[in-house]
């Protein structure tokens, strides 16, 4: 599939010099899998199939080896990227037992979204999470890298509302 | 109790604690020193041995005893993987040690490979901990720049490269060949062991699986001694032939209906109660509390009665919950209904089952669909005996699986339904007067996504 002309890459010289850093690092480039499919996902927020073929041409894997494993996460999104801030709200059962599903609740409410869906203006994707391990702070989200603290449904709106 | 001095949150609360300027100002990097000068790989083990630890990541094995498990004069290479892979519900004194206190943990992983002979260490991290990510990446960097990571470390003959895998959110990868087969760009289904990852682990090559707390625990062994680290906790059951003792300090971690949440250390064996008053300042509003989980939700469920409990390897199952697990309790107040705890609990396991063995995807998956119905108004008293005959027989324990997750799975299922009968009848029949004696099929409500 990588070979027909027509197809435009997506991985860029940058993505691959990066994927391509990590291979030292283990005895087998199939180890290389996750760091790729985390490499693309940071530059391109999805994954889509191209850059999976395009992945296992760099690793010498069949397409389908790197698919079987990006699909068993349920972590990287294929179809379309995931927004520019992707809020993962934590419902397991110390968030749950302080608030945690009425501020997952409140947020899907708010943007009309469903869990796991994007903002027509691909602003902000909603995750419901399992446990975030930021127990003390609960409820909690994770907001990209930042992990957003002592949340009720309000103040966890207020920062959605202020994501770029 | 009193002067119980911690060692594994010692240096957390100061500034810039997770530095290698800070930690060492704290005499840290010495016990590798005296390691690489004065021991043999196999002192070493020897005396993580004699300290009597045991693994801090939820099973519980000695970790001397698996180390030693490592083939005798294997050519190599021998993996470590450092099992970073903090995902139980509740569970985060591994992320607050990578934080705030990253080079405590790095040194424990350098005498756990000067011990096991290996040469590369993996450390396998959750996605879901992005600051403990660039804290331990920027303390590997810190310790390359300073010459104690690559070749010939301090002059010896001892090499080693740490790296850091960063996971996807997937829960399966806590168990060690989950995580190994994840480690190795699979999907991360649990291996059938034997042979056990000491035997043939990553990249078929001998590997030893630990947990961060565990490196830890090695570096203070290393520095204090193996009695120093046996004067601590609570001493073997003499009674109880095959109890190991449940010596060292601990981090427990406390949330949920607490006034103070957060992770505290202190010997292993203090009760449930004790954490919760002492450390979580005790059950929040004034109410009083109804019940706790042990030590992440895979553990089952204490009853008030039962706070009194000690928090040891030993003490749990004497009140029919699985065991320590990760030491994680969380609190409930006497508001929490039993049927909304078992819903999250039946939740998180349907979503986190990997999907390998039939008795877990499918047992997990039929218990959420229950929960969902009886939560709804829709339960029927025979679901209580499904609910009980799934959580019987799932699991490595009724021997059904490969992995321990679905006896995870099994436990909240057979503590709280066991331990609150009377209230799960209640509301069915409360909910749903005019069905709960019903025995006939029924439709599920709705088909849960699961991965």
């Amino acid at each position: 599939m990588t070979t027909e002309t027509n197809v435009e890459r997506v991985l860029t010289d940058e993505m691959v010099d990066q994927i391509k850093a990590y291979i030292p690092r283990y005895p087998s480039k199939q180890a290389v899998v996750l760091p790729a499919l985390h490499i693309v996902n940071e530059h391109l927020r999805y994954v889509p199939y191209q850059a999976v073929a395009e992945i296992a041409e760099l690793l010498d894997l069949a397409p389908a080896q790197v698919q079987d494993t990006l699909t068993f996460y349920g972590f990287f999104k294929q179809d379309k990227p995931h927004g520019r801030t992707r809020v993962w709200v934590c419902r397991s059962i110390s968030c749950a037992l302080r608030g945690g599903e009425a501020v997952l609740d409140h947020l899907c409410h708010k943007l009309n979204i469903k869990p796991g869906e994007t903002t027509p203006d691909g602003r902000v994707t909603i995750e419901a999470a399992e446990c975030l391990g930021g127990c003390e702070f609960a409820p909690c989200m994770l907001a990209n890298e930042e992990l957003v603290k002592n949340l009720d449904a309000d103040s966890a709106a207020a920062y959605v509302d202020g994501l770029k | 109790m009193s002067e119980f001095e911690p060692v594994l949150l010692a240096n957390i609360g100061k500034e810039d604690s997770h530095t290698l300027k800070v930690y060492e100002s704290t005499g840290g990097y010495q016990a590798i020193r005296r390691v690489l000068k004065e021991m043999s790989p196999n002192d070493v083990i020897e005396l993580v041995k004699a300290s009597g630890l045991r693994g801090r990541g939820g099973a519980g094995f000695p970790c001397g005893m698996k180390w030693s498990f490592l083939p005798k004069d294997h050519p190599g290479p021998i993996y470590m993987c450092v099992n970073a892979d903090e995902s139980e519900p509740a569970t985060f004194n591994n992320r607050i040690l990578m934080e705030l206190d990253p080079h405590q943990v790095l040194e424990g992983i350098m005498i756990g490979c000067y011990a096991t002979r290996a040469t590369t260490a993996y450390i396998y991290l959750r996605y879901e901990y992005p600051l403990a990510l660039r804290r331990l990446q920027a303390a590997i960097d810190e310790l390359y720049a300073a010459g104690l990571l690559g070749k010939n470390i301090l002059g010896s003959e001892f090499s080693l490269d740490i790296y850091l895998h960063r996971g996807a959110a997937a829960y399966i990868c806590g168990e060690e060949t989950g995580l190994i087969e994840s480690l190795e760009g699979k999907r991360a289904w649990p291996r059938i062991k034997p042979p056990f990852p000491a035997v043939e682990g990553v990249f078929r090559k001998p590997t030893v699986v630990n947990n961060i707390e565990t490196m830890a625990c090695v570096t203070h062994i290393a520095n204090r001694g193996a009695d120093w680290f046996k004067s601590i906790g609570v001493p073997a059951d003499p009674n109880n032939p095959r109890d190991a003792g449940s010596y060292g300090p601990k981090l427990y971690c406390v949330s949920g209906h607490v006034n103070r949440p957060g992770c505290y250390e202190a010997p292993l064996g203090i009760t449930c109660r004790h954490v919760i008053e002492e450390f979580g300042g005790g059950v929040w509003k004034g109410r009083k509390g109804k019940a706790a989980v042990p030590g992440g939700i895979s553990m089952g469920l204490l009853t008030e009665a039962e706070f009194d409990t000690p928090l040891d390897f030993n003490s749990l199952a004497k009140v029919g919950c699985l065991g320590l697990g990760t030491a994680a309790v969380t609190v409930m107040d006497e508001t929490v209904s039993m049927v909304d705890y078992l819903h999250n609990c039946c939740r998180f396991f349907a979503h986190e089952s990997c999907g390998q063995c039939t008795p877990c995807r499918e047992g997990t998956s039929w218990a959420l669909r229950m929960m969902e119905r009886i939560k709804a108004g829709k339960g029927r008293l025979k679901d209580l005996d499904l609910l009980l005959e799934i959580g019987d027989t799932i699991g490595i324990i009724p021997g059904t699986t490969i992995c321990g997750l679905a006896d995870g799975a099994a436990w909240p299922m057979k503590n709280a339904i066991r331990k609150f009968r009377d209230e799960f009848e209640d509301y069915i029949k409360r909910t749903n007067p005019n069905g709960y004696m019903e025995t006939k099929p029924v439709e599920a409500l709705e088909v849960v996504g699961i991965h």
